[in-house]
């Protein structure tokens, strides 16, 4: 492979006039295959001599396990294996702060649900019947139920490990003299929030297949968004080296961030395959995907705003209260999370941040589309709209007097690169008709505004290291074809359009003459994984950097074969030529000849690191982004004043992305967002059910199925009005920022601010149900707060902050009261590893 | 009368017409269509997303009507006809709607699509020119996680556009 | 999720449908639409050891339509009777209801005879093998304890059918036939309010059809409350049929309240009130207060119970404008969420 050179110009020619893919709308890569259902999903894959695994779960929602007698199953006619805790005592987790899982729980079950052994069998029936003969002799503890419990009840704990108790997780952070900043209000605003927790529900079912290679290796074919990462737990759990290990990523279907996690039932069929030295598949049923949830945080929010006559805000306290379930997954990120983005929509000054996530006896939460920002982001913008009402400023007016600007960087140390908010904010005050209509429809017509702002991609990667978080490798042939490998990992959100996209403009090819091969350990360059809306802004990145090197290889070829100077060369229509003289060229096919003649094989490769990340404190490590997207969405609502009754007919809505790479994907991925998003505004919940105490030690998901877990239906999906704004980007690959996530958050506060204007109360609380809606309407006809939520939010023993005075008080980023962390002794690999996600 | 005994072995067996070919297949007697045309068919294409009738990811055509393949025992398949997505194209060329759904973003991660798109083909088999409420009724028992539906009623109408088209050209 | 193993059997006659169910007893189920009985079966609420096909019985597909009424097969599936323009005008409550069940896949497979006899719900017990087995099971399958009222000596689970509040606003009756006979009773006499012991059918009856007075005169109407626009069961429903004399007067009413007990409700105080009056927005509320009375909704369905009872009036006040002949078209689009319901 020859050494590879970057071009003069660190990009390509990026003529908007000239882009030939990019920004068009056009069928993805991938489309054929899931038209014709040819995608190869993981319960889709069926190998010779496979068989099948069934997890026994615990019925209990805390217990020790004193035994478990595997006997009369591992006798059962058909049954190969049966597997338990002992056969896998290595704890992972995601994050390397909380190793707290295992595949098979040893002596301690968590919640309803939780694994306890594995059968594998000839036949998934033969298995399921197995696991009823397996006798596991549990004693019961008490059950921790929510957070208020978690915080009263530090015995039994849940861990061993962790801030205190059942508490998991206690951070605070300060950024400048809150409390002057409360001293220079002229109004003070506190409100209590409630965000109930959501599921992902991804309609595929998680499902593995593991083997053993025929060479003994491992392969496990498995439906994750991360497969790095589980590559990784899948070594550390099986003692084996990685290097042996192929995690393949099949497509998903639907991931959502429900398959960021390693799972206990990979690491079970992997452990398996090994011992039986056949293929062992499990699919999960529904009820399982429940309980491995990593769903949205159920978070009660305390927020305090102090805003001057005109609406600025001079300071802000957000407290947040987080149910994390019982385990640690990506928990210590959703903590900081709850209180990272305030900063990066509105220019908040001065703001204290304290956050406590606890330990409970239900399946653990995790990272869910716009992971820990919406619950505080719903908090966020329905207290703003209770601030313009009583400035009596118009609430799209007094966002757009708030909205931060491009390249600032916020009181927390966020660098911003281009904010559009305030187009996306007008564009939907125009397109929604907002000033004809808000407080101006007839009682229970109402209109609401909210906004968000999202990262592109996080900062940090989740366990502490300095090497490149994407990597992309090309694969030049002879016959003019390009094979592309990244470990980037299609999860329906047409990761694999994008690399094809950014590669085929750079070398004017079309999509379809890119061969992909990605989610793949053993044949692509590491990429982190399919969370956080990074795929698009560091694979594409990669893609982009391999591209040019590869670009610039062919180009120097070409000129000297057609005697002009490279630089006057260009890539279009499979063909690469003079642009002064265009007849003046050769084929693709032939460039590459010409190229592998001179130089060697023909191979480039990518990477992309993000930059440096300005918040140095402890805890700075979740949401600094290259970039952040924004959006502006007005929910129109209609609202029955005797029974509550809601329905969202209309919605409008603009999103920041910079620019689009494949618009029909884009507004996918907003229509998406919102759908989802609709879904947690009105419906959706992961509600859980104690049984009388007396009776029962029960406490399990109320209903963990597709039919009782409220998925909005084609029917409940309004009319939808999407515009995009584009400014390209100059940290994104042509300009793209995100798109999959920050749509969703504003739709909750909107239509919560809608109903306020449809009906005049106040629903502090997701889901904004009719029974909500009606008891705050009987408030209201009683003279008393019209308005339903959390009354209060109980007592937190909070840490002292650690207080990083903001850039305009001449911080430098670090905590004043804190060793500054560049002076810090190189930090241990497990304990003080910066979280991200 | 037809008896069928319990066992858990390939011990039963229809004859059936799958996507227009005369099939015949054994199977274990508890299993359902969909079951049979997964594991014993290697017909994957049709998805599955709670077995039991409640995401309608398994559609598939039983004598051109939508059903749910989970929910239906395969015993009961003898000498029907069956269409699965495998089925939609004809004479190496996609049906409209598989090229609807891929050229306009209908399918996202793809998982629901197969069933949206043989429900969607039976909605224009009875009804060739659908109102878009005609469209969202038919494929309400359909749940997708990804589109928010919209670019899915999107391409049905394309495809009925492209459909009407080509019948005029044929006529 | 697997079905356990069972024992298959394809009868074609009903004779021999009868007799083999005689002589299995209650470990024989009837296998019609499947979309109730196998996912039961998938989480093992429902373990028959032999399922009695009933597709190829022709005499259960069949219906009829004369001047003395119509005669429906139990194996019409949903979607016959919601596309056939038969059931309409008199008897558009039963095309409302088996339009709204469900969703059109299933509506495909569903029976009107599985609708009728659907088994009762309970989101302690509509639950799999595991899950039930988390909480000790419950009384209706398994377990001792109605966990919707623990201190309830019978179960509590819910009637969510809806063509049968429809049928029975329509005064439908019912063909039972056994290996010993027949008989013909009122539909409504086939429910019984208790959660396990819902139907008063004998193991070994077949529900063979459905039998409808002539329709001409009234006019009917069905309002169901779930959630989403389809896939819910009703958790509140309400059909309601009426005659009126020439100058407007109500002559005969019928109003049945479904989803708020272990089967369909008649509200007979609301209808014998309707009688001799017109439908004012008065009479309306009086007898949408009567027939609210009774619904007594339990802690063991989607939505607050005490939301769906203080609704229940205003769902029977639509029902009632609607008879009344107001346009209530907003009103059920908003419900419905099809705007061309």
């Amino acid at each position: 492979m020859p050494q590879q050179k970057d071009p003069p110009e660190k990009q390509s020619n990026r003529n908007d006039g000239e882009l030939r893919v990019i920004g068009h709308p056009r069928r993805r890569v991938d489309a054929r295959a899931k038209v014709t259902g040819q995608t190869r999903f993981a319960d889709d894959i069926s190998l010779p001599r496979m068989v099948h695994c069934k997890l026994l779960r615990s019925p209990h929602p805390h217990a020790r396990i004193r035994s478990i007698d595997i006997s009369r199953a591992a006798a059962h006619p058909g049954v190969y294996l049966v597997l338990t805790g002992k056969d896998l005592p290595i704890e992972y987790g995601i994050l390397p702060v909380s190793q707290d899982e295992q595949a098979l729980c040893l002596d301690h079950v968590r919640h309803v649900g939780d694994p306890v052994a594995a059968v594998i069998a000839r036949e998934e029936l033969i298995a399921f019947e197995a696991l009823d003969l397996i006798k596991v002799d549990y004693e019961l503890l008490t059950t921790i139920s929510d957070p208020e419990e978690a915080l009263a009840t530090p015995v039994p704990r849940i861990h061993e490990y962790g801030d205190e108790g059942n508490i998991h997780k206690r951070v605070a952070l300060e950024f400048g003299n809150v409390d002057q900043g409360f001293a220079e209000a002229d109004e003070i605003f506190e409100d209590t929030f409630f965000y109930q927790g959501s599921t992902h529900l991804p309609i595929e079912q998680h499902a593995s297949v593991a083997t053993k290679d025929p060479d003994g290796k491992l392969t496990i074919w498995t439906s994750t968004q991360t497969p790095h990462y589980l590559h990784r737990a899948l070594a550390k759990v099986l003692q084996m080296s990685a290097a042996h290990i192929r995690v393949i990523a099949t497509p998903n279907g639907g991931g959502f961030g429900g398959k960021s996690d390693p799972f206990n039932h990979e690491i079970v069929v992997a452990k398996a395959a090994l011992l039986l030295d056949r293929p062992v598949k499990i699919c999960l049923t529904r009820e399982e995907v429940f309980y491995c949830h990593r769903g949205r945080h159920p978070v009660l929010m305390n927020f305090k705003t102090g805003v001057k006559k005109d609406g600025t805000i001079t300071a802000m306290h957000l407290q947040t209260l987080i149910d994390g379930g019982a385990y640690g997954s990506y928990g210590v990120a959703s903590t900081f999370y709850t209180g990272a983005l305030q900063t990066t929509t509105y220019h908040v000054p001065r703001y204290r941040f304290q956050g406590c996530r606890t330990f409970t006896n239900k399946p653990p939460c995790g990272p869910k589309r716009g992971h820990g920002t919406v619950q505080p982001r719903f908090g966020q913008e329905v207290q703003l709209d209770k601030i313009a009402e009583k400035l009596q400023i118009d609430p799209a007016d007094l966002r757009l007097r708030i909205a931060e600007s491009s390249n600032a960087v916020t009181a927390n140390f966020f660098r911003l690169s281009t904010v559009n908010l305030s187009e996306c904010i007008r564009r939907v005050v125009k397109s929604s008709g907002w000033r004809e209509n808000f407080r101006k429809l007839p009682e229970g017509s109402g209109v609401g505004l909210a906004c968000s702002a999202y990262l592109t991609g996080a900062g940090l990667p989740i366990y502490w290291n300095k090497m490149p978080h994407s990597g992309v490798q090309l694969k030049f042939d002879r016959g003019g074809g390009i094979t592309l490998f990244c470990g980037a990992t299609e999860i329906g959100q047409g990761s694999d359009d994008v690399l094809a996209s950014i590669v085929a403009e750079v070398l004017g090819l079309d999509t379809f003459d890119i061969r992909l091969y990605t989610g793949d350990t053993d044949l692509g360059p590491v990429d982190l994984g399919s969370y956080s809306s990074r795929v698009t802004i560091m694979a594409g990145n990669a893609a982009l950097q391999a591209a040019d090197r590869a670009k610039a290889l062919l180009a120097e070829a070409v000129a000297e074969r057609l005697a002009v100077p490279a630089d006057r060369l260009r890539f279009a229509g499979k063909r690469v030529f003079d642009s002064a003289a265009p007849e003046n060229g050769l084929t693709f096919q032939e460039a590459v000849c010409l190229a592998e003649a001179r130089f060697g094989t023909i191979g480039t490769v990518g990477s992309y690191t993000p930059p440096k990340s300005l918040a140095l404190y402890k805890g700075g490590g979740v949401g600094p982004s290259p970039t952040y997207s924004y959006t502006a969405a007005v929910v129109e609502v209609a609202v029955n004043p005797v029974t509550g009754w809601i329905t969202v007919p209309k919605i409008w809505i603009a999103h920041d992305i910079g620019r689009a790479l494949n618009p029909t994907l884009v507004r996918g991925q907003i229509e998406g967002s919102v759908y989802m998003g609709l879904g947690e505004a009105l419906m959706e919940e992961q509600e859980f059910r104690r049984l009388p105490k007396k009776l029962s030690h029960a406490l399990v998901h109320k209903f963990p199925s597709i039919l009782e877990y409220k998925s909005p239906t084609s029917l409940d999906m309004p009319d939808l009005f999407t515009e995009l704004v584009e400014e390209p980007d100059p940290k994104g690959p042509f300009g793209a920022k995100e798109v999959g996530q920050g749509p969703l958050l504003p739709i909750m506060p909107a239509v919560a601010n809608a109903v306020y204007d449809a009906v005049g109360v106040r629903i502090d609380e997701v889901p904004i149900t009719p029974e909500k809606i009606m008891k705050a309407l009987t408030e209201k006809k009683a003279g008393r707060a019209p308005r339903f939520g959390p009354s209060h939010f109980p007592h937190v023993e909070w840490p002292e902050a650690l207080r990083v005075p903001p850039p305009w008080e001449g911080g430098d980023g670090n905590a004043i009261n804190d060793v500054p962390r560049r002076e810090k002794a190189k930090p241990h690999p497990q304990k003080e590893q910066v979280l991200s996600s | 009368m037809v008896t069928i005994s319990l066992t858990s072995q390939k011990s039963a067996q229809i004859r059936f017409t799958l996507n227009g070919e005369q099939t015949d297949v054994s199977f274990a007697p508890y299993k359902t269509l969909l079951e049979v045309l997964r594991e014993d068919l290697n017909h994957t294409g049709t998805k599955h997303g709670c077995e039991l009738g409640e995401c309608g990811a398994c559609a598939v055509l039983l004598e051109g009507k939508p059903v749910l393949s989970c929910l239906l025992l395969a015993l009961e398949c003898n000498g029907k006809e069956i269409l699965t997505v495998e089925g939609l194209g004809a004479n190496g060329a996609l049906h409209p709607l598989q090229e609807a759904f891929a050229d306009l973003g209908a399918a996202q991660c793809g998982y629901c699509t197969p069933a949206i798109l043989v429900t969607a083909k039976a909605l224009l088999d009875q009804n060739p020119h659908p109102t878009r409420d005609q469209i969202r009724e038919a494929l309400s028992g359909n749940l997708c996680r990804c589109t928010g539906y919209l670019q899915i009623f999107e391409a049905v109408e394309a495809a009925v556009l492209e459909i009407a088209g080509q019948d005029n050209a044929a006529s | 999720m697997r079905l356990p193993l069972f024992e298959f059997r394809v009868p074609r006659t009903l004779k021999e449908a009868a007799r083999i169910l005689h002589g299995e007893g209650p470990s024989a189920m009837p296998l019609a639409g499947g979309t109730d009985l196998l996912p039961n079966m998938k989480r093992r609420q429902q373990v028959p050891r032999t399922l009695l096909s009933l597709r190829d019985i022709d005499a259960l597909h069949e219906n009829q339509f004369t001047d003395s009424g119509a005669r429906l097969g139990a194996c019409l599936t949903l979607s016959d009777i919601a596309s056939d323009p038969r059931f309409r005008n008199g008897a558009t409550a039963l095309a409302q209801a088996a339009s709204q069940v469900a969703t059109p896949q299933i509506r495909n497979m569903a029976t009107l005879g599985g609708n009728l006899c659907l088994d009762t719900r309970c989101n302690y017990y509509d639950q799999s093998y595991e899950w039930r087995k988390s909480i000790n099971f419950c009384m209706k399958k398994d377990g001792v304890t109605c966990w919707v009222a623990p201190s309830s000596r019978i179960c509590m689970a819910v009637s969510s059918t809806d063509t049968a509040p429809a049928l029975m606003a329509l005064g439908a009756r019912i063909r039972l036939v056994s290996h010993s006979g027949e008989r013909e009773i009122p539909l409504s006499d086939l429910y019984n309010n208790d959660g396990m012991l819902y139907l008063h059918r004998k193991p070994d009856e077949i529900l063979a059809e459905v039998l409808l007075d002539p329709l001409h005169e009234w006019r009917s109407t069905y309002w169901k409350l779930r959630r989403r626009g389809s896939f819910d069961f009703p958790v509140l429903s309400v059909a309601a049929a009426a005659r009126f004399s020439p100058n407007g007067a109500v002559e005969d009413a019928r109003i049945v309240i479904g989803s708020v007990a272990s089967r369909p409700l008649v509200a007979k105080e609301a209808a014998r009130f309707l009688v001799g009056h017109s439908l004012t927005s008065e009479t309306i509320a009086e007898a949408a207060t009567l027939a609210a009375r009774i619904a007594k909704p339990l802690d063991n369905t989607d939505f607050d119970m005490s939301w769906r009872k203080k609704v229940t009036a205003e769902f029977v006040t639509y029902a009632l404008r609607e008879l009344r002949g107001d346009d209530v078209t907003a009103e059920r689009a908003s419900i419905t969420r099809l705007p061309s319901a």
